[in-house]
């Protein structure tokens, strides 16, 4: 990474405001507007605290007819998931968005998550393996109609080319899935991957999301994700604007907190620029600090020349630089 | 209450319905054209835009089926994405309850129905078969005859998780879950439930719970027959009769003369039934690669390998899977008799879905019959041409359904529960 700007992300909460229709769909073109590389969706199958959320990719979808060039990333849990599914979903919105889908992989093994679908608590070493599983399933599924399966020959009466069509036949430590997928290869080829760097080894994801108690901390933490072989390194920043106060408690994570002015921000992320590809931004308000963001911190950045806003119709890889991969298959 | 006819559209997703070599065709797993057809829908002002369900692609002798279609989204996904691109159009999404889990799938069908203003249903489908269950975690564990006893305490879990914001807890065999919801209710309440099992078990699953069934009876005898089955076993279940719509699927051939109609239907059928699709529904049957044989030529003189049609998944009905060397005996004495060729042959012998084909203002006639005796409250098309079966349907048929007085002139209302005229 040579260059001193970077890709925002920005996370949206399904709580109070945005939980309409409508305030989604504008909150989201706002976002769009603003020049945010992608946005993610949170989620879990347990409520959050004031119990109302929609269910993530539910969300990403709905928007995706609206937008024309922001990246949209779920979280989706993989310890609660059929992987067939979230492999087909993923796709989907990646169909639906013309290439825009991102996947956030959370892996939750706790005894209430796992209770949703009946099941019980996963050990360290358990969910490490669920998630490294569900993960290598669902990017051979992607992989599972090549780019060309469709043929449409009319000569032969043949739509598809059979041998373009694979079966994956992956056998997991809990679950085996034969395939291929019902859904054919996504315009990415595979969705971007976004996984925090607890979860990178078991993921291999395209983006890493670094936590860090400070700036020191932050870089030492991207150094080592790169060296591991991470494609793109973001910094994880809650951040709390313009003197206003947390809705309620606001626990401490291992993640950079910033509170503050929108120019002090600005500076910022001019600074964390040097040391990671873009920042993942948390509002610690979210009904009032994603318009702050939209309206003075972005456009700040973008005076400076450090902002990396993606172009109408590219998708989400390109926007980020990343190379389409080949299938697994091919 | 005057008779009112409700329409909907069941999305190709696989099979031969669907002539994909034709160049005015458009590419039904793009989501462009999965907006362009439900807009459609809405300047007709159909009830509902439904996505079928296929959870794994079709083979023929262990390799995929190639001559067909093939290629879905996620349905619940791809519905979401066409709730923004839409305003009235119900979305329907058919869903198992056999390779799901009861609080996600009740959340993911919340979140649709929640987003598109109270418009979302769901198919409930209790497929269920060992060679779809290796795709799953769950695959091939519970036993087939208690498909529809799962499915059973899988939409009462559902039901239970749209209620409230209570905790729903449930610790079967079949059924084990403890979650929250999360999702406020829609404008309608809760996802409407249609049903499409025709076997005993579902239709007793759609006599207790279905606001809608998506019936296989279309002739018009079987659908009346069925409209009062499934009438006495809602009055069982203390349900009045005007509870439940019954939408049987449809077929539409439309033309300018009764002699034009019956010829485009009769051209999609052959269209339908390609000398390659031939040959590949002989394979089935013969259990062995016949693809050194002339589709336009007699019949494969080799005998077909013993046992029943096993390895072909997906692309025959069960009833139809046995009794097979009788009916290859059956077929070779026809052959023999009228000097039919394999394309012949198939062409005569594969089973006619009932369709409707005529002047539009036939069909209307027909379909005006159907509602005012009370055998359908509507129809689900399956169109064979994307878009031009639909526009045809909107621009022709659709107008002659109004001057009959059977069909809305607008949306009186904005949910999927308000058009079907449920209460």
């Amino acid at each position: 990474m040579t260059s001193r700007s970077l890709h925002v992300a920005v996370e949206l909460d399904a709580t109070a405001d945005s939980l309409s229709p409508r305030a989604l769909a504008e909150t989201v073109a706002r976002a769009e507007t603003a020049g945010f590389t992608f946005v993610t969706f949170p989620d879990s199958p347990v409520p959050p605290r004031g119990g109302s959320r929609l269910e993530a990719t539910t969300r990403a979808a709905y928007v995706s007819t609206l937008t024309d060039r922001l990246g949209l990333a779920p979280t989706a849990n993989v310890t609660t998931a059929e992987p067939f599914h979230l492999a087909a979903q993923l796709a989907s919105l990646d169909h639906a968005s013309h290439g825009r889908a991102a996947w956030v992989v959370a892996a939750d093994g706790s005894a209430e998550t796992l209770a949703t679908i009946g099941g019980s608590r996963l050990d360290p070493a358990a969910l490490h393996r669920e998630t490294a599983d569900v993960v290598e399933v669902v990017r051979r599924l992607w992989d599972s109609w090549d780019d060309d399966a469709v043929v449409k020959d009319t000569a032969t009466g043949r739509y598809l080319d059979p041998d373009k069509v694979h079966h994956v036949d992956f056998t997991g430590a809990r679950f085996s899935v034969k395939g291929p997928l019902i859904t054919p290869r996504p315009p990415q080829g595979r969705p971007v991957v976004v996984a925090a760097d607890d979860l990178a080894e078991a993921a291999r994801p395209d983006v890493v999301l670094v936590g860090g108690t400070g700036l020191d901390d932050v870089r030492t933490r991207a150094a080592r994700a790169r060296a591991a072989g991470a494609p793109l390194v973001f910094a994880e920043l809650e951040v709390l604007l313009g003197g206003s106060a947390p809705d309620g408690p606001w626990p401490r994570g291992d993640r950079l907190r910033y509170t503050g002015s929108a120019a002090g921000l600005a500076e910022l992320l001019g600074w964390l620029a040097t040391g990671v590809d873009g920042v993942h931004l948390r509002p610690g308000v979210p009904g009032t600090g994603l318009p702050v963001l939209i309206d003075e911190v972005l456009p700040a950045l973008r005076g400076e020349g450090l902002l990396l806003p993606p172009e109408p119709g590219a998708t989400l890889r390109s926007s980020l630089g990343l190379r389409r991969p080949e299938s697994l298959f091919a | 209450m005057s008779a009112r006819l409700h329409l909907g559209v069941f999305y190709p997703g696989v099979g031969p319905q669907f002539l994909w070599d034709d160049p005015s065709n458009a590419p039904h797993t793009e989501i462009d054209t999965a907006v362009a057809v439900a807009r459609t829908l809405e300047r007709g002002l159909f009830d509902a835009f439904f996505l079928g369900e296929g959870l794994r692609v079709r083979e023929n002798r262990g390799r995929v089926h190639a001559l067909d279609i093939a290629g879905r989204p996620d349905a619940i996904t791809q519905l979401s994405a066409l709730a923004a691109a839409t305003s009235r159009i119900g979305l329907v999404a058919t869903q198992n309850t056999t390779y799901n889990f009861p609080a996600d799938l009740a959340r993911r069908l919340a979140s649709l129905d929640f987003l598109s203003g109270g418009r979302a249903g769901w198919n409930i489908v209790t497929t269920d078969n060992a060679w779809t269950g290796a795709n799953f975690r769950r695959g091939g564990r519970f036993p087939h005859e208690r498909r529809y006893e799962r499915a059973e305490q899988f939409v009462e879990a559902a039901l239970a998780l749209w209620s409230g914001t209570a905790e729903v807890a449930r610790h079967t065999d079949l059924v084990g879950l403890r979650a929250t919801p999360t999702v406020p209710p829609s404008p309608q309440g809760r996802p409407v439930l249609f049903q499409a099992g025709d076997s005993d078990g579902g239709r007793e699953l759609a006599a207790k719970y279905a606001d809608v069934v998506f019936s296989a009876n279309t002739a018009y005898d079987q659908a009346l027959a069925y409209a009062e089955d499934l009438r006495a076993r809602l009055a069982r279940y203390g349900r009045p009769a005007g509870a439940v719509r019954i939408l049987p699927g449809a077929t539409v051939v439309l033309g300018d003369t009764p002699a034009d109609a019956a010829e485009r239907a009769e051209d999609v059928r052959r269209r339908q039934i390609t000398p390659q699709r031939a040959l590949a529904f002989l394979e089935q049957y013969w259990g062995r690669d016949l693809s050194d044989h002339d589709p336009h030529g007699p019949l494969p003189a080799v005998e077909p390998v013993e046992g029943e049609l096993g390895p072909s998944r997906g692309t025959i009905s069960i009833e139809d899977r046995t009794g097979k060397l009788d009916r290859i005996r059956r077929w070779r004495e026809l052959a023999e008799a009228k000097k039919l060729s394999i394309h012949q042959l198939v062409l005569e012998v594969q089973p006619r879905q009932h369709g409707f084909v005529g002047t539009p203002g036939r069909v209307a006639d027909e379909w005006a019959h159907y509602v005012r005796t009370r055998a359908a409250d509507g129809f689900v098309i399956s169109p064979h041409l994307l878009p031009a079966t639909l526009d045809e349907i909107v621009d022709r048929l659709v107008p002659e359904l109004q001057d009959r007085g059977v069909y809305r002139t607008g949306y009186e209302g904005t949910t999927l529960r308000e058009h079907l005229g449920l209460t």
